[in-house]
């Protein structure tokens, strides 16, 4: 079983996740480093699938590079590259190499890539993704045709707390969960209040969907500037912009409004671990966890 | 012959409406009478987490992302309730079989409602 699958299910322990950051160049000794910094503090990490609709290492490849490192991957699947018949391979030959965490995901539009010209398939969407999962998980493809033995899948999704139609978020997560998503990862939330309104609204209903809200280490203000800009989605409020911006050490209070809202996430109901974007790559991934009391599970 | 001439008929009154783009499984009623394929990511089942803060549209900043269009719409039109109900409902995927066919055909054949075998196994 999944280490991800046990912990959430079976405990009641927090679990932290992260994002693997993208393989071009460098080989496997680029995949090594990058485990090597991750292992000591996360759970599982995601293999991301062309991110912002650039082209990487692709999900699968990466994820199994992840796995003889010493990480476990959560294989993400994006909606925007592949139709049904490519994406239930790719979850079949995870399965081979014995890949079981997923997360669908409808994936950010051709558009916001540097390739905008290709073509968008989204011949699924990401319910339908989830559903096709659980499907082969219960024994057969989307066909019908039969898949002996079942592959044993642990089905995620992500959902964004903060966005409109806001009334319609909860009931959106909740057909993610219809559809057989297990845990959901939550986009990066600048607003607190709805990441809690959110929060609440799906636990009162499915108290059994695990939710992982994300937080993002950043350099500074200009970062916060950048992700209200240019991150699909994603509003930071002027307050917040200003708060950052003003400070006599900004790259500090970035920190400290960091901290503060991972604290207020990990507070709400629901919500059993935190998903860590790092777009530092320095000491600050080693002090953050420190700060919320989190100690090195093993040595990188 | 009706086969050749609805879809004709069926896309000279949607198209104008409803920017039709003839899928041949109409979800119409469902979506608070507007349509899911006119999103550029044609999204069946609910908007993308890319919908701007403004209620617009991540890939046509200009345009009000649909999603939220038929969310509004199914909460304020007067559609009746079953319809409103089925807004969350999940869909299947399209069945690209059946482009450019008529859907007031399939509606009647109930050629619309076939869906892979695998579709429904295990519960929802
Ligand atoms: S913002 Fe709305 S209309 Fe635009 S791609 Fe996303 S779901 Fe479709």
């Amino acid at each position: 079983m999944s280490i991800l699958r046990e912990k959430l299910e079976n405990t009641s322990e927090r679990v932290f996740t992260a994002e693997f950051p993208s393989i071009d160049g460098g080989g496997m000794d680029s995949v090594i480093k990058n485990a090597a910094r991750l292992a000591p503090w996360f759970d599982a990490v995601n293999a991301t699938d062309n991110p912002a609709a650039h082209a990487h290492t692709s999900n699968t490849t990466t994820a199994i590079a992840m796995k003889m490192h010493g990480l476990e991957p959560i294989m993400q699947i994006v909606c925007r590259d592949k139709n049904r018949i490519a994406i239930q391979a790719d979850m079949i030959g995870a399965s081979l190499h014995g890949i079981t965490n997923l997360s669908l995901l409808t994936g950010d539009d051709v558009t916001a890539g540097d390739e905008p010209e290709a073509r968008r398939v989204f011949d699924v969407d990401s319910a339908q993704a989830i559903n096709m999962a659980r499907i082969m998980a219960n024994g057969t493809y989307l066909s019908g045709r039969k898949i002996n033995p079942a592959p044993d899948f642990y089905i995620g999704a992500v959902e964004n707390s903060a966005a409109p139609p806001f009334d319609y978020r909860i009931q959106r997560a909740l057909k993610k969960h219809r559809a057989g998503a297990q845990f959901l990862q939550l986009q990066i939330c600048y607003h607190p209040e709805r990441l809690e309104a959110f929060c609440k609204g799906v636990a009162e209903v499915a108290p059994d969907l695990k939710l992982i809200p994300t937080i993002v280490l950043m350099k500074g203000a200009k970062g916060l500037a950048f992700m209200n800009d240019k991150v699909p989605g994603i509003d930071v409020p002027t307050d917040v912009l200003a708060r950052a911006s003003g400070a006599s050490d900004p790259a500090q209070e970035v920190y400290n409004l960091t901290l503060e809202l991972a604290q207020h996430a990990l507070s709400l109901p629901g919500v059993r671990g935190l998903h860590v974007t790092d777009f530092r790559h320095d000491e600050t991934l080693d002090l953050f966890m420190n700060d919320l009391g989190q100690t090195p599970k093993r040595q990188g | 012959m009706l086969k050749k001439l609805l879809p004709l008929v069926e896309h000279a009154v949607k198209k104008p409406v409803w920017d039709c783009r003839m899928c041949g499984q109409c979800v119409l009623h469902s979506t608070g009478m507007t349509c899911p394929m006119t999103c550029p990511k044609t999204l069946r089942n609910g908007p993308c987490g890319g919908v701007r803060e403004n209620g617009n549209c991540e890939v046509i900043p200009e345009m009000q992302c649909i999603w939220v269009k038929a969310y509004d719409r199914t909460v304020s039109l007067p559609l009746p309730k079953v319809w409103k109900e089925h807004y969350n409902e999940l869909r299947p995927p399209v069945d690209m079989q059946l482009q450019g066919t008529s859907s007031w055909i399939n509606l009647v054949t109930k050629r619309d409602q076939q869906v892979p075998a695998g579709w429904s196994v295990g519960k929802h």
